[in-house]
């Protein structure tokens, strides 16, 4: 009994010691926001969300500069899945689901009214949890979806679909059966090829919502290896409950928190202070393991 | 680590002793699973007894001819029977395919409409009125479609005569445009609709939501996701849904009794107002039947549940071989 405790209590200090977090997070030169000409990139204002009468989310207001990756952190229910489906109008399908505030992209309030929610979501990417190729389509076809779901005309389709394997980091292990059906990949192959699908219709954003909580750590790798990629060319806002991860892909750090009551930011910065030097205690015992 | 060499053994026998409950749990479940293959057995054995002495008569006449005929003596002795079912199977055939035709599009439709768009007391409120179609008594069916659906039913038929009179079933050569398949087959689509609805409704629904959201969130239309998601994934149930419909369609008797002018004679022009079922057959005969045209009878019966269940093992094979994608 007794050994068992300690190796566990070694095991909590190695992997979540601040100080390991903070020099992998600063081993990543900072990017300074609006560097790349990307659109004027997201922001949003004083969002809230309701699930029916549960106020789930209070008053996020966040900026996502272009060309950044922003990780959102937080215990469970805490709202980030929440907040990132406000910004894709992916929240509106859930019955009894309403929000307030806005969410601008490139200056534009993507709730105004008028507004066509498809061509919204052609801008705003989103990758779930958990992989969700179309089983009924091959691994082309799956990568090609979203064109022809929207109904783009897209001129050269093979090269499209290779620059898209290829960036999700899979061409090289699907350009030799790309005939075959999206299901006979293993989950962490599928869940680059919903990468792939997501990029094949140009996002300027994409959301990615625990994209490698399903995963083995190989997988988890080549994901955020990607991540690191797509972040030259779009703006990349992702949730995560590792906090390894966070401080490997982010340049920035949101850190969520509901006290029971709806789910709040307490704290964005970039990347390196949020792990070294957290303005606020709650973010500190979060981040260095003491809850959540 | 040792020497020795590893003895691979025998994999071991699995056993398991079922609790008592469980064990008149089974027996009670099984004795429900077996009641019905019992019946329908004993149904199939009963119509092959009493039909046997007129199929052995007729032979395969009774499936390739199509007149009915028998004379008797005043002692009631058969002097001549002429017994052949062709233009009733082609009748059953036709009128139910009629009415799969009309009624898949306008059950799926609906089904999409119900879990897609409707609002929430729109789509109970619908749910209840297609459940009492089900329940619906089909003699009540049969006098409306013969009261109320076949003067408009008519028109129609004439506008398909005039402009698709080219192809053969819709051509005729005596304009009598009343009591036609075709009208039998409009009211059996709308006996129909409730059970191809309610399946197609039930797969539609279940159509995976990871999926749903993946279409959206590419930016898909309603419609779109639709065609991509729920389609695929719904397709081998519509199928079997519409194979549940065709079956009702076939054994169907009272509402096509009440519409169809029955005549013994093999007709495909689905505008004319000639035709059949076996099952219609049956209740026009039984009540004034002798002995040994009670044996026709029952040997049509037989005929018409071979078909059934020729028809229901294809859809099967149909819903074996489409299911394979899209879930």
């Amino acid at each position: 009994m007794t050994t068992s405790h300690e190796s566990e209590n070694q095991e909590m200090q190695t992997s979540v010691k601040p100080s390991s977090l903070a020099d992998v997070a600063n081993a990543k030169a900072p990017k300074a926001p609006g560097t790349t000409v990307l659109g004027t990139g997201l922001e949003t204002r004083g969002v809230h969300a309701w699930f029916g009468k549960h106020h789930a989310l209070s008053n996020i207001s966040l900026d996502f500069a272009a060309g950044t990756v922003t990780a959102l952190i937080g215990p469970s229910g805490c709202g980030k899945s929440t907040f990132i489906r406000t910004i894709n109008r992916m929240h509106e399908f859930i019955p009894g689901a309403a929000m307030a505030g806005e969410v601008l992209l490139d200056g534009k309030d993507v709730y105004a009214p008028g507004t066509d929610v498809t061509k919204i979501r052609l801008q705003i990417g989103m990758v779930f949890q958990k992989p969700n190729p179309f089983p009924s389509m091959t691994i082309g076809e799956n990568v090609l979806s979203g064109l022809k779901l929207a109904q783009i005309k897209a001129d050269n389709k093979d090269d499209l679909l290779e620059e898209c394997l290829e960036r999700a980091g899979l061409w090289s292990e699907v350009k030799d059966r790309l005939g075959a059906h999206g299901g006979s990949l293993s989950g962490g192959q599928q869940q680059r090829l919903c990468i792939a699908r997501a990029l094949a219709v140009r996002p300027q954003v994409l959301l990615m919502d625990e994209p490698c909580s399903a995963l083995d750590p190989g997988s988890t790798l080549r994901i955020e290896d990607t991540i690191r990629h797509l972040s030259e060319t779009m703006t990349i806002i992702i949730v995560t409950h590792n906090m390894q991860q966070a401080a490997r892909v982010s340049d920035y750090t949101a850190f969520f928190l509901s006290d029971g009551g709806p789910g709040q930011m307490i704290e964005v910065a970039p990347t390196s202070e949020i792990f070294s030097r957290p303005q606020d205690s709650r973010t500190e015992s979060y981040v260095t393991g003491r809850f959540g | 680590m040792s020497t020795q060499e590893l003895v691979i053994p025998q994999p071991r026998q699995i056993q398991t002793e079922p609790r008592r409950s469980d064990k008149v749990f089974r027996g009670v479940v099984t004795g429900g699973g077996l009641s019905s293959l019992a019946i329908l057995g004993l149904i199939a054995i009963f119509l092959g007894y009493r039909g046997f002495e007129v199929l052995r008569q007729e032979g395969i006449g009774f499936i390739t001819h199509s007149d009915w005929s028998i004379s008797t003596d005043d002692a009631g002795n058969v002097l001549d029977s002429h017994f052949g079912l062709a233009a009733m199977l082609v009748g059953t055939i036709l009128c139910s395919l009629i009415a799969v035709v009309i009624a898949v599009p306008i059950s799926v439709f609906s089904a999409l409409f119900l879990n897609f768009y409707a609002p929430g007391w729109l789509k109970k409120f619908l749910i209840t009125i297609i459940d009492m179609m089900a329940a619906f008594p089909s003699i009540l069916f049969g006098i409306w479609g013969f009261l109320v659906l076949m003067p408009s039913v008519e028109y129609w038929a004439k506008l398909l005569h005039r402009y698709l009179g080219f192809i053969p079933i819709f051509d005729m050569q005596v304009p009598v445009y009343t009591r036609s398949p075709f009208i039998a087959g409009v009211v059996l689509a709308i006996m129909i609709i409730p059970i191809i609805t309610s399946v197609s409704r039930e797969i539609f629904s279940q159509a995976p939501l990871d999926r749903i959201q993946a279409a959206y969130a590419l930016g898909a239309t309603r419609w779109a996701m639709i065609k991509a998601v729920v389609i695929p994934h719904g397709r081998s149930g519509v199928v079997g849904g519409a194979m549940l419909g065709l079956g009702r369609a076939m054994g169907e008797t009272v509402a096509v009794f009440t519409v169809l002018n029955i005549v013994f004679q093999v007709n495909w022009q689905m505008l004319l107002g000639a035709g059949g079922n076996v099952a219609s057959l049956i209740i026009l005969k039984f009540g004034e039947a002798s002995p040994y045209e009670i044996k026709a009878l029952m040997a049509a019966g037989l005929i018409l549940f071979l078909l059934t269940l020729i028809v229901n093992a294809m859809a099967n094979l149909i819903v074996k071989t489409t299911g394979k994608s899209g879930r």
